[in-house]
């Protein structure tokens, strides 16, 4: 294992992402800022929400930033530099084995996804006001869910990014990204399906229902949320998944 | 000390597309196994390489689009797997030891793959740190690197509006930033305007003389021909010829070639052709025409012409080749390699 190299590729990520803050800013938190502005602020505020809805949806919107973010930052360099501009090749050249330069990627996002999820608490907190009843009892376990998320998320989008052909990119969207937003409990608790039973059970593929859960048991545990060991076991079990599924793919895309 | 390189019967067969640069002249043959399902087209791109490149050398592969010279220097590069055979920089199987290989190459792409996400100096600055040099020195070496490659004023700018030759100067200056034992350069000179090209082989012959092994791929004749100590003519994936330019050039038979057309082909006109004195070799050329392999040029059309007439065959073209890398490989191939 070639350290310096591994060093110098990291550096090379966070110089760019330093370039590109502005636009990462804006891509990561425009959305979810103004979904809890509306949702948290104007509908709470004009009592069509109750004033609980506020500390619901915090968690959530800690979790699908870090969540987009990792998989966006894994995914999309990923998807052009291999596909369109071929400029991984230059790190494909490098003195390393293939291995490590796709885990250097995984933990660039990672390392994203946690400083994404770090950023939003204060933002989502000054947009929603007043009347977020956080308690966070264990930062043992907060530290853990977000270590976990940041994992699973950049796995997700190192298997994504070499398995999307860059024509399919808007297909991606609606067809993976789109239904994972919405079946993926961002903006109501899981138990809230209980009434919708084969929908509930369907919705445990989808990883980011385990990552709002988490967040939900980490930052609100008053609030309804899953039992602790399906949060760890799904979370685990599908960043090694993805992680598997992700190097095989990358190989492949890698090698001639 | 210079580093030699060495392939052993190299084969690679693609089950998809080949990788860019490497499309056309490929030969598709169906799965032998003659399995009920469909058989998945193959495509041979190496068909049993073996080489030898001297430590030192400036070794040139010299073949039309498709021939197998890319995908050659991927196997090299570690960037192709072959499907049998082996290949060796220095003491290093490539397959088996990647990354020491990795650390003694440069690589020059056919096509530019240069980081868009950053400035020229930092492309410089950031592969020299993927090889481990220091702070002081990488940055050194990126500005050195820029001045010999007169890319200083645009050092700070991002690449991705630069010109095509821009961007192969800078290629070429990544892959000499880590002072590599060997570089490979695949077409280094396609796309280039010719005082850039002539700047290209100056440095190149430069980089050379400091002890380092070049491979180089082309299907300009006119480069491995000024540039190369030894080149190795390939198509269809195999080497149909090896040597030094002149040895080469001095192997075509007579060394000139006539291509001549007739309007109107008798059966003995090639037979006729072939006794006139100075003629090596004639070979029908789609019966419309021949090619005359002769030990002179021009003094040979009045007798040609007079044949033509006596026999009734109508002249209508000559075009006079003098010995080059060109007419040997039409020797071999039957085609030009700009075919």
């Amino acid at each position: 294992m070639n350290w310096k190299t591994f060093g110098a590729m990291l550096a090379r990520d966070a110089h760019v992402a330093r370039r590109n803050a502005v636009q990462l800013i804006l891509q990561t938190f425009l959305q979810p800022l103004l979904f809890v502005f509306i949702f948290g602020r104007v509908m709470v505020g004009s009592g069509y929400m109750p004033a609980i809805y506020k500390s619901l949806l915090l968690p959530g919107i800690i979790a699908i930033s870090m969540v987009f973010t990792g998989i966006w930052a894994v995914a999309m360099p990923l998807i052009a530099e291999f596909q369109w501009t071929r400029e991984i090749e230059d790190r494909l050249l490098a003195p390393i084995n293939m291995t490590w330069i796709a885990i250097e990627k995984v933990l660039a996002g990672a390392i994203q996804a946690a400083v994404a999820g770090l950023v939003v608490i204060p933002l989502a907190w000054l947009v929603l006001g007043r009347g977020v009843g956080i308690q966070m009892e264990n930062p043992v376990l907060f530290i853990a869910i977000v270590l976990l998320v940041s994992a699973f998320s950049a796995c997700g989008g190192l298997a994504l990014g070499c398995s999307i052909n860059q024509q399919h990119i808007g297909l991606m969207f609606g067809m993976v990204i789109t239904p994972m937003i919405f079946f993926g409990c961002t903006y109501y608790p899981w138990n809230a399906l209980a009434k919708f039973p084969i929908l509930q059970k369907l919705v445990l593929i989808n990883p980011l229902v385990y990552a709002n859960e988490g967040f939900r048991l980490a930052l609100t545990p008053a609030m309804p949320h899953m039992p602790l060991p399906m949060v760890y076991g799904a979370l685990i079990g599908f960043s090694i998944l993805f992680t598997w599924l992700g190097l095989r793919k990358f190989e492949s895309r890698a090698l001639d | 000390m210079p580093i030699g390189i060495r392939t052993q019967e190299l084969r690679k067969i693609f089950n998809s597309a080949p990788p860019m640069g490497a499309t056309g002249g490929f030969t598709i043959r169906a799965d032998a196994k003659g399995s009920k399902k469909q058989p998945k087209p193959q495509i041979t791109a190496l068909d049993g390489i073996s080489l030898e490149v001297n430590p030192g050398e400036i070794f040139c592969l010299l073949g039309p689009n498709g021939a197998g010279k890319s995908t050659t220097v991927g196997v090299l590069t570690t960037r192709v797997r072959a499907t049998s055979g082996h290949a060796w920089i220095g003491e290093y199987e490539v397959w088996q030891n990647q990354v020491a290989v990795k650390m003694l190459i440069g690589v020059v792409p056919q096509r530019p793959n240069l980081d868009f996400s950053l400035t020229a100096r930092e492309i410089l600055v950031f592969h020299g740190a993927y090889f481990g040099l220091g702070s002081k020195e990488r940055n050194q070496r990126a500005d050195s690197l820029l001045e010999k490659f007169k890319l200083t004023d645009r050092g700070n700018q991002m690449t991705r509006g630069f010109s095509g030759g821009m961007m192969q100067r800078l290629s070429i200056a990544r892959a000499m930033m880590h002072d590599p034992q060997v570089l490979f350069l695949d077409e280094p000179s396609a796309g280039l305007d010719p005082q850039t090209r002539i700047l290209l082989w100056e440095i190149i012959r430069e980089y050379n003389q400091a002890g380092k092994t070049i491979l180089l791929t082309t299907h300009n004749m006119e480069e491995a021909d000024a540039l190369c100590h030894r080149l190795a003519i390939i198509d269809h994936g195999k080497v149909i010829a090896l040597g030094t330019p002149s040895s080469l050039k001095a192997s075509i038979p007579g060394g000139y070639l006539l291509r001549l057309r007739f309007g109107n082909q008798t059966p003995d006109l090639l037979q006729r052709l072939q006794s006139l004195t100075g003629v090596r070799e004639v070979r029908s050329n789609d019966g419309v025409g021949a090619d005359v392999y002769a030990d002179r040029g021009g003094s040979l059309i009045p007798e040609i012409a007079a044949v033509a007439v006596s026999t009734g065959a109508e002249l209508s073209d000559v075009n006079i080749l003098e010995p080059s890398l060109e007419n040997l490989f039409l020797h071999h191939t039957g085609r030009s390699l700009r075919d």
